[in-house]
Order: C-alpha cells, then sequence, then structure tokens
C-alpha cells in the first residue's frame, strides 16, 4: 500500500461525520482552545492553536459536504487540498499535538478538537505524511511486536529476573487467569522494576493473572499515527491472546495511549465489543485497594506530588483512583496547579515522543511542567505512564532540575511486606 | 423608491424573503450536518456522575478553572454581548409586538430607557471584542473575511436600531427602513457563516459531552 494524497483525501472523506460537521460549523475563532494548549502557551506562536491544526481538514469538510463549499468549488473559489500543504501541517498535527485533549476541555462551543486531531491524522497517514519517527514504531510493532523491537526473550529474561529477585513465579500462557497482564516496551528495556511490582501486588490480593506469549506489549503507535488498519493488527494481538487464555480482564501498563488504544478504541477498531473487560493497572489498584486486596506499610516522608497522565484522566477518566493510592503510601503529596483532569501534558504523549525533529518544541513547551514542578517543589514526582516519565526526566534533565520521578504502582509495591507471601 | 415604499418594502417582502431564506437555510444546513451521522461506539461504557451530553450543554456556558484569567476580555465580553443581545431582541416592546404579530407569542418587555442601555453597552462590548480580535496575535492570525462580516452584520443591527430609536442622522422612516433592511441581511447570512453557531453549538456540546460520558468523564 503506497500513501498518496488521493488516498489521503478519501480517507479524510471518510472520517468526516455529523460531530466533526458540528465542530467545524461552531468555531467562532474566539482563540480560546489556544490557551489551553501548552505548544501555544510556552512558544506564543498562534500557528499552533488547535483549531488551526485542523485548517486542511475543514477545507475538506466544507468542499465535498456542504452545499455552499461544492458550488465554490464547482466555480473554482477554493483551493484543493495540496501535498505541500499537508506537509506543513505535519508538525502542527503529530510534533505540537500530544492528543492532551485540553482544548476540547475548554472550547466555549464545546467543539471536541482533539477527536478531530485523532480522525485528521487518518488522512495524514494515508497520504504519507505522518513523522519518519512514529512510522518506524509503528512498523516495528506490526512487523517484530513492539515500537521498541522487543521480542518475547527479552520478556522472558525478564521474567526469569524477577523470579530470581523476589522469589515469585512469573506466569505465562496461563489459561484460565483472572488478570492478563501487559506491558510497554519501556518496561521492558527501562523500568523492570514495574513486573515486579505488579507480581507482588498480585500475590499479595491473592488474584490468578498471566503474562502472554504472543501478546506482551500494549502499546500500539498504529493509534499515534492515525492508521486505523495498522493499530488493528496490533489490538487484534492482544484480543485473539485474551480470548486464547479466556482471561476475564486485561491489565493495560502505566501507559496512556496503551490504555485508550486498548480501552476506547480497541473494540471499534475489531468492529465488535470485547468479551473481557480492560482496565489500566491503577484502575485495578483502586479496586484492590477498596476491596481491602491491598495492603501496604509505612510512608514516604519526602514532598511528592503526582503527574496525571492525559489519557488516564482527561480522555481516560481515572482521575480519583491515584489520588487514593498515593495517600495511602505518601505522608507529603502535595497537588500542583491544573492538578486532575486539567493536568497539563508532559509534551511527549500521542506519538509526540518518538518524533525526533519535535525535540526542541517539546523541551520548549516543557515549561509549563517546570511551571507547575517549581510551584510545589516536590522532591519527587509521581506518575503513571512509562512514556510520561521518560519525557518527564528528559524535560528536568534539560532544565537542570534534580527531581527523580518514579512509577506509582512501583511505589505502591515497595511499601507491601514480604511477609505473608 | 421613496422612503415610505422602502419601508414598505422591507416590512412586507423583504422580510417575506429574508425570514424564508433563513428558515429553509436552518432546516437545510441542520440537515447536511447532523445527517452524516456517526458511529456506535462498541467500547463498553464506563459511567460516571455529571457526564453526559446534556450536562455539557450547560457546563460549558461557564469557564473552566483557570481560562477567565487568561482570556477575561473573550468571557467577559461575550457574556456582555451575547446576553445584551438577547435582552435587546426578545425585551424591546416594538419587537415583541412585530413577534406576537408574526408568531401569535408575546410577553412583557423592559423600559424603552433600559433597553436604551443595553444597546449602548452590546455595541461597547462589541467594538471591545473587535479591537481585541485586532490585537490579540491569536485572535488575528485565525479571523478571515467572515469574522469581519459577521461581527459587521451583527453590530449593523443593534446601531441602526439605536440610532433610529434616538431619532439621530436620518428621518426615522429612513432610518428604521435600514434598521429592518440590516436584520434581514443577518436573518439571510445566519445559516450560511460561523453566525450558525447559534443552532450547532447545542449539538456540539452535546456531542463533545456523550463521547466524553461514555469514557465516564464529565467535560
Amino acid at each position: 500500500m503506497t500513501a498518496t494524497l488521493e488516498k489521503g483525501i478519501r480517507v479524510l472523506k471518510e472520517v468526516i461525520d455529523a460531530p466533526i460537521a458540528s465542530y467545524f460549523n461552531s468555531c467562532v475563532h474566539c482563540g480560546l482552545c489556544a490557551e489551553a494548549c501548552l505548544f501555544y502557551t510556552e512558544t506564543g506562536d498562534p500557528k499552533y492553536t488547535p483549531i488551526h491544526k485542523l485548517e486542511p481538514l475543514r477545507r475538506v469538510y466544507e468542499q465535498e459536504y456542504t452545499l455552499l463549499g461544492r458550488l465554490k468549488k464547482m466555480v473554482g473559489l477554493s483551493r484543493a487540498v495540496t501535498d505541500d500543504e499537508l506537509d506543513e501541517w505535519q508538525e502542527l498535527v503529530y510534533n505540537s499535538c500530544t492528543l492532551c485533549g485540553r482544548c476540547s476541555a475548554v472550547c466555549p462551543v464545546g467543539n471536541d478538537i482533539v477527536y478531530m486531531v485523532r480522525k485528521f491524522r487518518e488522512g495524514m497517514s494515508a497520504s504519507g505524511h505522518a513523522p519518519a519517527g512514529i512510522k518506524g514504531a509503528v512498523n516495528r510493532t506490526v512487523t517484530i511486536g513492539s515500537p521498541m523491537g522487543v521480542k518475547l526473550p527479552a520478556v522472558q529474561a525478564q521474567m526469569k529476573h524477577v523470579e530470581e529477585d523476589y522469589g515469585i513465579p512469573i506466569p505465562l500462557d496461563a489459561e484460565g487467569a483472572e488478570y492478563m497482564v501487559m506491558l510497554s516496551s519501556m518496561e521492558i528495556i527501562n523500568f523492570p522494576e514495574y513486573l515486579a511490582a505488579v507480581a507482588k501486588i498480585m500475590r499479595q490480593a491473592g488474584k490468578t493473572w498471566t503474562l502472554c506469549s504472543t501478546a506482551f506489549e500494549a502499546t500500539n503507535a498504529g493509534i499515534q499515527i492515525g492508521n486505523s488498519d495498522l493499530a488493528k493488527v496490533i489490538v487484534s494481538r492482544i484480543v485473539e491472546g485474551a480470548e486464547k487464555l479466556k482471561v476475564k480482564t486485561v491489565i493495560s501498563p502505566e501507559c496512556g495511549h496503551a490504555y485508550t488504544a486498548l480501552r476506547w478504541e480497541g473494540a471499534n477498531l475489531i468492529g465488535r465489543p470485547f468479551t473481557f473487560n480492560v482496565k489500566h493497572i491503577i484502575e485495578v489498584l483502586g479496586e484492590f485497594q477498596a476491596q481491602g486486596l491491598l495492603k501496604t506499610e509505612g510512608f514516604e516522608t519526602d514532598k511528592l506530588t503526582f503527574h496525571d497522565p492525559c489519557q488516564l484522566v482527561r480522555r481516560g477518566g481515572v482521575i480519583q483512583q491515584p489520588r487514593k493510592l498515593m495517600n495511602m503510601v505518601a505522608k507529603n503529596f502535595v497537588e500542583m496547579p491544573d492538578a486532575g483532569y486539567m493536568n497539563w501534558c508532559c509534551g511527549g504523549g500521542g506519538g509526540a515522543s518518538a518524533i525526533e525533529e519535535g525535540e526542541e518544541l517539546r523541551l520548549e513547551a516543557f515549561k509549563k511542567k517546570k511551571f507547575q514542578f517549581d510551584t510545589v517543589k516536590p522532591d519527587r514526582v509521581v506518575t503513571a505512564c512509562a512514556n510520561c516519565r521518560i519525557v518527564l526526566e528528559e524535560g528536568l534533565e534539560h532544565y537542570q532540575m534534580d527531581i527523580p520521578v518514579v512509577g506509582l504502582t512501583e511505589m505502591i509495591a515497595e511499601h507491601i511486606p514480604d511477609k505473608g507471601a | 423608491m421613496n422612503e415610505l415604499q422602502f419601508l414598505t418594502w422591507v416590512r412586507g417582502p423583504g422580510l417575506d424573503l429574508a425570514v424564508g431564506i433563513f428558515l429553509l437555510g436552518v432546516v437545510w444546513r441542520l440537515f447536511e450536518i447532523y445527517s452524516l451521522g456517526r458511529k456506535k461506539d462498541l467500547s463498553a461504557p464506563r459511567h460516571a456522575a455529571g457526564a453526559s451530553g446534556l450536562h455539557t450543554v450547560f457546563r460549558r456556558s461557564v469557564p473552566p478553572p483557570g481560562m477567565l484569567k487568561r482570556s477575561p476580555v473573550s468571557y467577559i465580553g461575550g457574556y456582555i454581548f451575547h446576553i445584551g443581545l438577547a435582552i435587546v431582541v426578545l425585551l424591546f416592546a416594538p419587537h415583541i409586538l412585530l413577534i406576537a404579530h408574526l408568531t401569535g407569542l408575546s410577553w412583557p418587555g423592559l423600559p424603552s430607557q433600559f433597553i436604551d442601555l443595553a444597546a449602548v453597552v452590546t455595541m461597547a462590548a462589541m467594538v471591545v471584542m473587535l479591537v481585541d480580535r485586532i490585537n490579540k496575535p491569536v485572535k488575528r492570525f485565525l479571523s478571515t473575511f467572515e469574522d469581519w462580516f459577521t461581527w459587521a452584520v451583527t453590530f449593523l443591527p443593534v446601531l441602526t436600531g439605536w440610532v433610529a430609536v434616538q431619532h439621530l442622522l436620518l428621518p426615522y422612516t429612513t432610518m428604521l427602513a435600514l434598521h429592518i433592511l440590516s436584520v434581514e441581511i443577518l436573518l439571510v447570512v445566519l445559516p450560511f457563516t460561523k453566525l450558525f453557531h447559534a443552532f450547532t453549538l447545542f449539538g456540539s456540546r452535546w456531542y463533545n459531552g456523550k463521547v466524553n460520558a461514555h469514557k465516564g468523564v464529565p467535560v
């Protein structure tokens, strides 16, 4: 399949639905969405205004689906969308949009702008205008099995490592287990503590769980690049794995987009409802906590704050659980300004962190996080997304801020007593 | 055509034509937009208090936390001129008479001195919004001909109405005819420009609320 402009325009025509038509007709150019976007607030450049990032999509809509637009097109009064234009828009649709959804949360006429960006990316990808960085990640996920090229032996090596260090067996392909635990490459390579943490938590809760040899990678770069066909291939592996092992619940790891891909887009990608539940690990921990299955001892005493991953709060509805979990193990937990529903993005979501040429802009946008951190001056930052974690670490290092970033699941697991194993 | 003939035309055939285009335009545009439909969401829904299409229709009338401070002119100016327009259009006694004549519906109006004040405040807010659109980089960057044009066709009915009532500039008959003509232009333009947000805003807020309510997020 080669990507062409014609294909891109055809895809754009396909993705335009009543909500998008309604949104474009409602926009009054008030510019408030810019005030919600960290790429605008930190650069002051109006081209990063969220609704402007959709201009080519708006023109396709007008020219194809409105009477006046069709008339204008017929008499040659409107400009067709070109390859050069889409090329120019790549920076706006990918590098400077993390699909964080703050614009959708503030638009006074109610436009769900991030919904449109996600759809616009389908056309960008089909016309060959997606950034090389995300393209590479998608290709590796489809051909090798993970965006970072991680294969099963790497996972098995880590399983062995955890089994040796903690003396807890890691089940693989255990049919009939209650939970199937997914990982992200980032965790397999950079944060091996995650798997150990899950093992400790599951053992204490007395739950059966398993990894799956054919579906261990949860991230879905197909969603980020905007290619539903590839996203479907990736999500299908997980569905097949979960159905083969007959698990009740698939647990999305500490990764925002993996959760969105699996929890909200998955069933729509494969065209039928799932036969199992999908939960983010933080939701599962929240349930264990509520059911008294999660018992911790001791407290962190340094000043901690929590960075809400966009896909978990605004785009996912998991808002209260991390706070209750934080308070379970932290004596000095402070909230940043705008924390929770309106938290500011790390700047690297939606595939943006995979785009090399977007790094400078990303670090510029990070000034927003810097401001949030400077306000509460935490000793450490806790989060629940491996990608946020990496992006935060890079930003903090760039601005020479000595604030370690930790994962919430691991922090909880550290407070689970070893006895009673 | 003398001024009386002009007034007779705008009150008769002109008004019929404008109202006709407006009504057909609104129906056509609503059909054109909402008949596109949308796909059913197959993911398992999550329920949360305060999350629904209807909640968002109302909630979005209030600035989200922190936003009022970031863009006070947009919010305060926006509130004033929208509410001002509603007062002037719906609570001025002669307007109510016209509406009663057209539809049979009637309600009490406000004293004309109050309407006077409301009109002046509305115009002032609209001028402030215009200056903001010129001054603010984002708004200027987003603005097209349509933004200036729709501002003008919204402003002119208020201005001409106020001038007519004050008996300024031109003879009352001519001014009144111009006022009615400006309203007719507004009616004709509304369905085909961004002014149509007066209708689609409800659908947009509802969709946004609905799509996110599916995830258990009250937006």
